[in-house]
């Protein structure tokens, strides 16, 4: 017998959300977007319950998850960042940004802080390549990004 | 009907016939890899992802020529269609896309567990490649190796017909896609290991691999030095679908009988004993059939906490799948164990101290039409004190590779008989090995204990078949009982709702995991889905049982002298202890943690 352990706030939040779509295997998607809306990423235990509610096997829940770029299985760190790789802010220079970011931060992209505060992703275009390069911490959009600049970005949040 | 030009042939298809098909009709060879077809069994794979079967419509339904070349397996004729299957921008695309596949396949065919057996290996020989153009990158992954099978996913060619049979025919959903793009692969969830995951090890997955990305555990090498051990006495014991399948390793077609031969060459490997589980399949039904009876006695005499109907136990990968599905209802199948495990433990018991020999200098062989097998002979509670009932499963294949070791031709080989007393077996217990199979060898026996008459017939036709669920009522004598077949896990999965929601009512049901029952089992010579080769192995499987002057288990002199001298009576102290075991809650259970 294998057990899932979850929270019990956590368990009945998803039974809810699975509920809400009718507990359809081709709802899996959304299921997973709303769940992951709340949690911030779908760890395993989230993606066997979800699959056993929705009737599908979580070999198919876990094929959606590793598929799709959107959906993680790493927690996001207090302050997420993101890095745009679009086209705009990857010639004017986005990548030295970003292995500056890893450098200072000491992860790899997907990856979480030790400490729990960072994490580090990449996203295809924010539609501000007029700032580019562009990164993200949360909400927040730094525009015009330099290698030289990511000591005191970071400052802020430290 | 619409009529449809291939290769300037001139043929009449059905609509919706796609042009692999109509060509096939016409007898015509496209190429494939990962189309894979189980006619009859409901098992299409056609995700039209390799390109191999690439054809070149030079006239579409606009009378224009068609501008890409059309995957052969995912593509509907149309009235008027001309197709090429081999034009020269098909062939060279053909060889472009093996060339691709193969850039990121290792080339270790020398040592691969398919080689010979390998569909990519044959289209690198049909279409003449001796050179990869393409270097780059290649994708490495973890080996998963379970008791019963291998996976080495780096030979995977993304075919997808394992996902598609483990979740579609077996509804087991142990596999699926992973990941996207160059790190794509089939998988269990999280990249667990099988065994971790809900596989039900029937192999399956393997019988259908084009390539060796799924193979079984090799064993060979393991019971050839327990044979080459002077100090071990090494038995063996044969199951009953491998002797109607064996013979294909050896050129012969697919339905000839080799029981002697089998038998002959298994000594000529050096085993000291040749064995049948054909006797422990009848002690089966001695087990089997009495815990029936027992419970429609009771039923019948109002004892409403008896759980009918009786579930067969005998298949591995069955008893896998409802401790994974059905965890509610592990009470209802029968305790007895498979014929292979109540082999082993007559073997290390009773066989032993008749002989005289300690249960750790005994080695029990099995071989199985099965993988599941493997994995059965590893469970904890068939050990005895750090020593397992049954050592070593081989499958029909790794058998005739062993066989093939030895300078051995099957065909060159006599007809011997098994050795006695653990060798002398009914027609009852070969037609173990098809579909409807143990349910009707059961039949035989509780018609005549229930009745206490002869049984009027011996054939029960009605049980036999291909339908995937089938269902009979047979009269005993006045009380009408009710039996349901299942064959491949979906359609077990089916039954098995419909009893626990009580919207049917039966007295017993058989289920055996793979299609066609153990005749089309995993561990069976590669059908390469041709689905007559399966239909061939059950005639033969009819055929040796009405050729055996027994046809009855409890008709079995082996059998009786068995209960006589050792055993008691079926179901008695002794057979719980040695031939019935129990089961386990394998289900995935949500817990609140703090």
């Amino acid at each position: 017998m294998a057990v899932i352990k979850l929270s019990e706030s956590k368990i009945n939040f998803i039974k809810d959300v699975c509920k809400s779509y009718g507990n359809k295997p081709g709802e899996v998607i959304n299921v997973l977007h709303k769940v992951q809306g709340e949690f911030g990423y779908l760890p395993a235990e989230v993606q066997e319950l979800v699959a056993k509610e929705l009737g599908i096997p979580v070999s198919r829940v876990y094929g959606i998850v590793s598929f799709y770029s959107f959906f993680t299985m790493t927690p996001k760190g207090e302050y997420p960042i993101s890095v745009c790789l679009g086209t705009a802010c990857y010639v004017r220079g986005a990548e030295k940004v970003l292995d500056e970011l890893k450098r200072q931060l000491g992860i790899n992209v997907g990856e979480v802080t030790p400490d729990g505060k960072f994490s580090l992703t990449c996203l295809r275009c924010v539609g501000a390549c007029g700032l580019a390069p562009v990164i993200e911490v949360g909400e927040k959009v730094y525009g015009r990004m330099t290698p030289d600049r990511v000591k005191d970005v970071l400052a802020e949040y430290r | 009907m619409i009529n449809v030009t291939i290769d300037n042939k001139q043929i009449q298809v059905p609509e919706g016939t796609t042009i692999l098909k109509a060509a096939r009709m016409a007898g015509i060879h496209i190429p494939t890899l990962c189309y894979f077809e189980l006619a009859g069994m409901k098992f299409e794979n056609k995700p039209g992802g390799c390109r191999v079967c690439v054809v070149e419509v030079v006239k579409d339904f606009n009378g224009r020529p068609r501008r890409n070349l059309a995957p052969a397996c995912a593509t509907d004729c149309v009235e008027g269609m001309e197709v090429l299957t081999h034009s020269a921008r098909v062939i060279n695309a053909r060889r472009t896309v093996v060339e691709l596949i193969l850039s990121d396949h290792p080339t270790d065919c020398l040592t691969c567990a398919k080689s010979g057996n390998c569909e990519l290996q044959s289209l690198a020989q049909y279409l003449g490649i001796r050179e990869i153009p393409f270097k780059g990158e290649q994708s490495h992954y973890r080996q998963d190796m379970s008791p019963s099978i291998v996976r080495d996913m780096d030979k995977c060619v993304m075919c997808r017909r394992c996902e598609n049979m483990c979740n579609n025919i077996q509804t087991v959903g142990a596999l699926s896609a992973i990941n996207r793009g160059f790190s794509a692969v089939v998988a269990p969830a999280f990249e667990q290991d099988l065994v971790d995951s809900p596989c039900v090890m029937c192999g399956q997955c393997v019988q259908v691999c084009p390539v060796g990305a799924l193979s079984e555990v090799d064993d060979t090498r393991n019971v050839m030095a327990a044979i080459n051990n002077p100090k071990k006495t090494v038995i063996v014991n044969t199951a009953p679908a491998t002797r109607v399948a064996l013979g294909e390793e050896f050129g012969m077609p697919a339905g000839t009988i080799v029981t002697g031969q089998m038998a002959a060459a298994l000594r000529r490997l050096g085993f000291d004993y040749v064995f049948d589980t054909d006797f422990t399949a009848d002690l089966t039904i001695m087990e089997e059939g009495t815990e029936l009876l027992g419970r429609i006695k009771k039923y019948m005499a109002g004892d409403k906490s008896v759980r009918l109907p009786i579930l067969t136990s005998c298949c591995p990968g069955w008893v896998n799948f409802f401790e994974h599905n059905f965890p509610d209802m592990l009470d209802v199948p029968s305790t007895a164990k498979s014929p292979m495990q109540m082999f082993g433990a007559v073997a290390k018991n009773y066989w032993a101290d008749k002989m005289g020999i300690k249960r750790e200098d005994l080695v029990v062989v099995s071989i199985m039409p099965c993988l599941a097998k493997k994995y059965e002979s590893k469970r904890k509670e068939f050990y005895k004190d750090g020593n397992p009932d049954i050592d070593y499963v081989l499958t029909t294949r790794e058998l005739a590779r062993l066989i093939k070791q030895f300078n051995l031709n099957l065909k060159d080989m006599p007809s011997e008989d098994y050795d006695d007393p653990l060798g002398e077996s009914t027609g009852a217990a070969v037609i173990f090995g098809a579909t409807g199979g143990v349910i009707e060898a059961a039949t035989r026996t509780a018609y005549e204990v229930f009745t206490g008459k002869q049984c009027p017939k011996i054939d029960f036709t009605e049980l036999r078949g291909m339908e995937g669920i089938r269902d009979a009522w047979v009269d005993f004598d006045g009380t009408p009982i009710h039996i349901g077949i299942a064959h491949g896990l979906s359609n077990a999965r089916k039954l098995l709702e419909r009893v626990r929601e009580g919207k049917e009512q039966f007295h017993a049901i058989e289920v055996m995991a793979c299609p066609g029952g153990c005749v089309g089992g995993a561990g069976q010579p590669y059908h390469h889905g041709n689905s007559e080769i399966i239909k061939k192995r059950t005639e033969a499987i009819y055929r040796e049982d009405a050729g055996k002057p027994i046809r009855k288990s409890h008709e079995n002199p082996s059998i009786i002298k068995l209960y006589k001298e050792y055993l008691g009576e079926p179901c008695g102290h002794l057979s719980h202890e040695l031939l019935h075991t129990h089961y386990f809650d394998k289900s995935e259970h949500v817990e609140i943690s703090e």
